[in-house]
């Protein structure tokens, strides 16, 4: 895909940035606005900007189909697994109490697994959409 | 504003202008959330509805003409329905307590539990969200699992020629 030098020059600005920010806001959901969800779709907006500026098999090279699909289950299975470690732990079934041996530290643990698991599975999601939408028309278009 | 960027997105028949448009919707969408103090909500607004959704919607577009064909029905039945609807609701939301009443029984239920805030997470909407009403959020992490499963179900090309003829019958 061919684009022009301005776009490519600020998209390689602006990237590191979104990803960045990203970051900030799924760790630092717990103090101020943002959290899993959030983090997850501003990450995967990120990546597709990435591929509309250089085109979607770079982007698919740097964060491959197989990991997105993996990070689809993935991200389930950690909070669920969340839930699990709480039954082990002896509480119930997303009981983050008994995390860790201060209360309020097991709380802060057991939600900061759960938004990661959030995270994972949302931007995994819309990685896995785009990619599919995008994919398709342009082999379709091949074919035609 | 809004209702300006529906009723020209409503005339619209050129389906990109009609994507532009629902992202400037989006947009204004969620500078209103944040006039609520609802930043959260507006922060996914702008980067699901404004941002990933119109890539997505761009990409649809690809595959299909750009110009909405003309309505084959008049529009008079759906019209009538949809404004009933619309009347019905504003019925009902002028039985709902004033914006911001502090005696509303939403905030005289669980609310005041929710902010004596037993779990020390400054933002409280992340503590809901995550700890005290940690089983919905897992229930819509499986939702947006099951829409992927789903998406691709639908749009992954076989691998299995054979089977593909199957399906065909020769």
């Amino acid at each position: 895909m061919e684009s022009s030098l301005v776009l490519r020059v600020v998209a390689k600005l602006l990237i590191p940035f979104i990803l960045l920010f990203a970051l900030y806001v799924q760790f630092h959901g717990d103090f101020g606005p943002g959290g899993g969800f959030q983090a997850g779709t501003i990450f995967a907006a990120g990546i597709v900007f990435y591929a509309l500026v250089f085109g979607l098999d770079n982007a698919r090279r740097i964060v491959p189909d197989r990991l997105v699909e993996a990070m689809l289950a993935l991200g389930v299975l950690i909070y669920a697994g969340v839930g699990v470690a709480g039954l082990l732990l002896g509480g119930n079934y997303l009981d983050y109490f008994v995390l860790a041996a201060d209360p309020v530290h097991g709380q802060h643990r057991g939600i900061f697994w759960v938004e990661a698991g959030v995270a994972v599975t949302v931007s995994g999601v819309m990685l896995k959409i785009f990619y599919m939408f995008a994919g398709r028309g342009r082999h379709d278009g091949d074919a035609a | 504003m809004m209702a300006l960027a529906v009723l020209v997105l409503v005339r619209t028949r050129n389906l990109f202008a009609v994507i532009v448009l629902s992202g400037i919707y989006s947009f204004l969408m969620a500078t209103l959330l944040v006039a609520l103090d609802a930043v959260d909500v507006a922060m996914t607004e702008a980067a699901v509805g404004a941002g990933v959704s119109t890539v997505l919607l761009l990409g649809a577009l690809h595959l299909c003409k750009s110009e909405e064909a003309k309505p084959v029905h008049r529009p008079w039945l759906p019209l009538s329905l949809s404004l009933a609807t619309a009347g019905l609701l504003i019925y009902g939301a002028l039985g709902l307590p004033d914006f911001a009443d502090p005696a509303a029984p939403i905030h005289r239920h669980v609310a005041p539990r929710y902010l004596q805030n037993e779990v020390d997470v400054p933002n409280v909407v992340t503590a809901v969200l995550a700890s005290f009403r940690g089983y919905d959020t897992l229930g819509e992490t499986t939702v947006v699992f099951t829409a992927g499963a789903g998406i691709i179900a639908l749009l992954r090309r076989r691998r299995h020629p054979r089977n593909e003829d199957g399906d065909h019958g020769k």
